[in-house]
């Protein structure tokens, strides 16, 4: 990927980032915080991982950023804005994020094995068609294309199938967990 | 060129954007949004070292099925997430993290 992109999908994950903290009303803050997920999948994509890009679009900025301005627009929250800005916080995190982004820098400016470039680290196919046991992953390998999902789905169920059927668990019990959450009491609404 | 170190430090600055915002923003939806995007800073990061550490010529999907679950994770976490905020919202008609000051001492 040419570096003008990198910068360009860099500066739109980062600025509509700030946009989410700066924004006063929550629906401005959640599609900047959509805007910022849609540049974080073109990086994701831009380190051949087709698969997360594409899952951080459809599950971030599709599904769970419709179910934040759904429950934003649920509450209809706009009373509780326009308060005045409390500056002591807002120095203090303004202060805290620069540490923390000097700090990440420093520790990067020393990290001598992380100054390879993408170029340096080519995909080798031939390599990962001779290791692949699937048909079809070694026919798209041997023609040059990265099957992505497709390796992803293997290493899913090939590596990890039982932290998979975990995952499911944990999905069952959110629904459920909603669900009651959500329920409202018969009695708390006859009173 | 663009290197490894480009990517880490992208992912550093969102994740201390997620952190200021966490900690200057009072509106409980905008903190959540925050936390979203710590976790998805994290995910740049694990994918990014899943693409410069190459097994066998590929990236290494080790490091992707994490971001898989990790992604799975925070999307059960927002649903509980939201619902318990809707059922703040109902008992203290309100979203401000100041008014849920009960175990404050």
């Amino acid at each position: 990927m040419p570096s003008v992109l990198f910068y360009l999908f860099a500066a739109i994950t980062l600025l509509f980032g700030v946009g989410v903290v700066v924004a006063r009303n929550p629906v401005a803050s959640a599609l900047s915080l959509v805007c910022s997920f849609t540049g974080l999948a073109a990086l994701f994509i831009s380190l051949d991982a087709y698969f997360i890009g594409t899952l951080q679009i459809l599950v971030y900025a599709g599904a769970v950023m419709v179910l934040f301005l759904f429950i934003i627009m649920l509450l209809d929250i706009k009373a509780v804005e326009g308060r005045p800005t409390n500056y002591a916080t807002a120095v203090g995190g303004l202060l805290l994020a620069v540490l923390f982004t000097i700090q990440i820098a420093m520790v990067l400016g020393g990290f001598k094995e992380g100054r390879i470039a993408l170029a340096d680290q080519p995909l080798k196919m031939e390599a990962t068609a001779s290791k692949a046991t699937l048909n079809t992953i070694k026919d798209e390998l041997a023609e040059g294309t990265l099957p992505d999902a497709k390796l992803m789905g293997f290493t899913l169920f090939d590596k990890y199938p039982f932290q998979l059927q975990v995952v499911g668990l944990l999905l069952l019990a959110g629904t459920v967990g909603v669900v009651v959450l959500s329920k409202r009491d018969r009695k708390e609404e006859v009173s | 060129m663009i290197t490894l170190n480009d990517y880490l430090m992208v992912a550093g600055i969102l994740f201390a954007i997620g952190l200021a915002g966490v900690v200057v923003r009072r509106n409980i939806i905008v903190i959540y949004m925050c936390l979203e995007m710590m976790l998805s800073a994290a995910n740049l990061t694990l994918v990014a070292f899943s693409r410069f550490h190459l097994v066998d010529g590929a990236p290494d999907y080790a490091a992707q099925s994490l971001v898989f679950f990790t992604i799975t994770v925070a999307a059960a976490e927002v649903a509980v997430g939201l619902a318990i905020i809707v059922a703040l919202f109902r008992a203290k008609q309100s979203v401000d993290v100041e008014s849920v000051t009960k175990l404050q001492g």
